[in-house]
């Protein structure tokens, strides 16, 4: 059940919104006062905020997002996700471990200092080793040894085939050797932030905003914006009001609740990307009797989610268009597989399962459990977009199917706890619960390694598997994929794994999120598909 | 005076002590940071290391003790989610949620007291009746609410002020604030009304029920007896006498004004520590949220003891003493 207050709240926020449209006049001239401001400058309103100005702090979007206005990675991604060069203008394979990358020549960092391999090589030594940092940047430097050439080439020699090379250095930015063995608090003050990027650090104030400045001289060409600040403001409503009111040029994040109006507003122009990001449901695959299934007399049952017929039956029984419309209001499309098929890796036979709910009943009556069981799903409250909301919606489906469901929607630092290790002996507590996964590298390996391969530590395998599927064919192909250099090989291979794993319903997909912007109208947007705000994505007309 | 000082410190140095052991091990049954912290595609290997850098790989107990030994060495921790010392991240942002509460709490004591005092003087008066409407409304519609519909108001329709965020800054005295420029008032203005809402509404009921006690009593009968002005009375009898209970539940107000201002700072996006703490919370940011408990109860306690020696000061009938009361 959708919580009445909520209801009530948005129809009062509707009704106060028709009336500001009915003053549109007073507002627009009122807009137009308040927004006196260069022409140059653009303001853009955030929904998270960082948590640092150290590019290697913490690997977290709302921080890599502004870091990569100062700090350039040597491989760039365009909003699509495609690769393209970066501070490294060219690369070869020379052989199966060994990479050479030429950078780009005459690039300088913003205190003037020339940019070169050693630049490279103190990110090399930096990055992995950030004091006390919540989640680094390791993953993609460790096992790669870098060896310079000369000042402007260097090569890179790996254990094994690293084929995913461009994608992972595509996520960290570079800093000047002589900051080197600066502190998290030296780049937070300014001192240190000295990078190669279109802007220049210009003011950060923790918890409000961070002001950055154009770099005349930025290899790329001049900048548009001659003065970008981002201010943080987390509450949804008070976004959009201070998109509507003039506070800020631009906002990321609009609200499902808003978008449609948002659209209809002859002020303000939106765009939208669809996001490398899938919910989806996780299924209990490694015990016996999972501790959210009884029987609907409260006994303990064999866990039926090892019965492939019961998660086909509960897929089915999923009206993913409903979600989209009702839930999501539009902002998102059914989801089949890890990422949207405009992906590299992705497969091309998978469809988004359809809703049918008599076929689901006969499932279930197949896998012997023709009256259901009684079930308590579970998810994150105020992670993802709507979470709470679509875990209702997916309830409510499912008691249609006959199954008893009790719903329990978590804070998310309680939540992520106890799905990975809140359970007896420290494993993931839940039975059936909804999680999110975004694919930062633009293709699926990560999403197949982390969500469907065997949990095993030792291998770094199913590192996020909190339902512990474990399938040999899949890790096989994953694994092989992962050490294979050539694209079409590699891609065929992933696509392989990830049919797979949908086919044997290792994961229940619900729905790719879109990513939508706003903006005043006399701006432009080009959305991207990473969930990143770049103040090279907006432009005027 | 000093002994009552004393024995008030050392209390709220056992409430700290309470404080810390009830927070430390409350944000630990929450849950294990280290899952809000790492970002997702990490290995497992890679979130051990994460969880012995910060210490949470060690049993609950051990983690405490680590914790009240920095404690006694002047070092409340560092925040996991910022990496910089947890103190200095609340200090940093001080400023701004004492401005906005002094802003909140003048605000109350200048619209509430006179509103009040007329309330009292002419109950049945219909502007009397319609303050007081009003100060039930004050004390009933939920601040968010409220915010959003300022917002809306004179943000969005008419313009006037801006929505969100701190205004300029200049300084005065050494003294970095936005209330000394022009930027700055048009955007505290919203957020400091929108927290004293429902101070405003609780001085109003303050003051008209003090003034009808005070206006029947002997002393004003003879000073109307002696042929006082009718100002004297009330701005110096009746207001005088009526400014005790005002003064005590303001100065604990003020306390949850600056501890609590959580909401406001959210909805107007105001970079106070209210907005900190909350996002402390949601990401189990340990050292953040046992730091602000530590400040808020030093906070009260401060404030408390301010109070008691105005109280003294107001009413010559109360002395303070080292005895307990």
């Amino acid at each position: 059940m959708a919580p009445s207050g909520r209801v009530g709240y948005n129809r009062l926020e509707e009704n106060i919104m028709k009336l500001a449209m009915k003053r549109a006049l007073l507002a627009t001239c009122a807009v137009a006062y308040a927004t006196f401001a260069l022409a140059q400058d653009i303001r853009i309103g955030t929904s998270s905020e960082p948590t640092s100005m150290d590019p290697h702090f913490h690997n977290l979007t709302p921080n890599n997002q502004i870091m990569a206005h100062i700090f350039e990675p040597l491989i760039s991604m365009d909003a699509k996700q495609t690769i393209r060069p970066g501070l490294a203008e060219s690369w070869k394979v020379i052989d199966d471990t060994t990479w050479e990358f030429k950078l780009r020549a005459g690039v300088k960092f913003h205190d003037g200092s020339d940019f070169g391999v050693d630049d490279v090589i103190a990110t090399w030594a930096r990055a992995p080793e950030v004091p006390k940092s919540p989640s680094n940047f390791s993953a993609y430097i460790r096992g790669k040894t870098i060896e310079k050439v000369d000042d402007l080439t260097f090569r890179i020699k790996t254990a094994g085939p690293e084929p995913l090379m461009l994608n992972h250095l595509a996520q960290f930015g570079i800093i000047s050797r002589k900051n080197k063995d600066m502190t998290t608090e030296d780049y937070n003050s300014g001192k240190a932030a000295s990078g190669t990027g279109p802007f220049k650090f210009s003011e950060y104030v923790a918890g409000d905003r961070v002001v950055l400045t154009r770099n005349d001289t930025h290899w790329g060409g001049k900048p548009t914006w001659g003065k970008v600040t981002f201010k943080s403001i987390k509450s949804d409503p008070t976004r959009v009001a201070a998109l509507l009111s003039g506070d800020v040029d631009v906002i990321e994040n609009v609200p499902t609740a808003d978008a449609q109006r948002i659209k209809k507003d002859a002020r303000l122009t939106t765009a939208s990307a669809l996001s490398n990001r899938v919910i989806y449901f996780h299924l209990d695959r490694h015990r016996d009797t999972t501790p959210f299934i009884k029987g609907k007399d409260g006994a303990d049952i064999k866990n039926p989610l090892y019965d492939l017929r019961v998660r086909q039956a509960l897929s089915k029984a999923l009206n993913r268009p409903a979600i989209v419309e009702r839930v999501m209001e539009g902002e998102a499309e059914p989801a089949s597989q890890f990422i949207p098929e405009s992906y590299a890796g992705t497969s091309k036979n998978l469809k988004p399962t359809a809703y049918d709910l008599d076929g689901a009943k006969k499932l279930l009556a197949e896998a012997g459990l023709p009256n259901g069981f009684k079930i308590t799903i579970h998810g994150p409250n105020g992670r993802y977009t709507n979470d709470a909301k679509i875990l209702e919606a997916a309830g409510q489906m499912w008691a249609r199917l006959g199954l008893d469901v009790s719903v329990e929607a978590i804070p998310a630092a309680n939540f992520f706890s106890r799905a990975s290790t809140g359970g007896a002996g420290g494993v993931p507590e839940f039975s059936l619960f909804l999680v999110g996964w975004s694919a930062g590298t633009g293709e699926p390996s990560d999403s197949v390694k982390a969500l469907t391969t065997t949990f095993d530590r030792s291998k770094g395998t199913g590192s996020a598997n909190r339902g512990r599927y474990s399938n040999p064919k899949v890790d096989e192909l994953l694994l092989a994929a992962i050490r294979t250099v050539d694209n079409a090989k590699r891609n065929a291979m992933l696509a392989e794994a990830t049919e797979i794993a949908m086919n044997d319903v290792a994961i229940i997909p619900i729905h790719y999120p879109l990513n939508t912007w706003a903006a005043k109208k006399e701006f432009t947007i080009t959305p991207r598909s990473d969930e990143y705000t770049l103040a090279t994505s907006f432009g005027r007309k | 005076m000093l002994a009552f000082i004393l024995r008030r410190a050392g209390q709220g140095l056992l409430v700290i002590l309470a404080m810390v052991v009830i927070v430390f091990f409350g944000v630990n049954v929450v849950g294990d940071p280290v899952w809000i912290l790492v970002s997702p595609d990490m290995t497992q290997d890679q979130i051990a290391e994460v969880s012995r850098s910060l210490g949470l790989d060690r049993p609950i107990w051990e983690q405490f003790f680590h914790f009240v030994g920095g404690i006694l060495q002047g070092d409340l921790g560092r925040s996991f989610v910022h990496g910089t010392p947890a103190i200095r991240l609340i200090l940093d942002r001080m400023p701004a949620t004492i401005e906005l509460a002094l802003v909140a709490l003048f605000l109350a004591v200048i619209l509430g007291i006179p509103l009040g005092l007329f309330a009292g003087l002419k109950p049945d008066h219909p502007l009397s009746r319609g303050v007081m409407a009003v100060s039930i409304l004050g004390f009933s519609l939920p601040t968010f609410w409220v915010g959003l519909m300022l917002i809306m108001v004179f943000a969005v329709m008419l313009g006037w002020l801006p929505a969100t965020g701190r205004g300029d800054l200049g300084s005065f005295f050494g003294i970095t604030t936005s209330l000394v420029t022009l930027d700055g008032w048009s955007h505290i203005l919203m957020p400091a009304f929108n927290l004293a809402l429902l101070k405003i509404s609780l001085v109003i009921r303050l003051a008209r029920a003090g003034t009808r006690e005070v206006s029947l009593q002997d002393y004003i009968k003879f000073a109307r007896a002696k042929g006082l002005s009718r100002s004297r009375i009330i701005g110096v009898h009746v207001l005088k006498n009526i400014l005790i209970p005002i003064v005590t539940v303001l100065g604990l107000e003020f306390g949850s004004l600056v501890a609590f201002s959580v909401v406001t700072e959210t909805i107007f996006a105001w970079p106070g520590m209210g907005k900190l703490l909350l996002e402390a919370i949601q990401r189990l940011d340990r050292p953040v949220i046992v730091a602000y408990v530590i400040i808020v109860v030093v906070l009260f306690v401060v404030i408390n003891l301010i109070v008691d020696i105005l109280y003294s000061l107001l009413d010559p009938r109360v002395r303070l003493s080292g005895a307990p009361a």
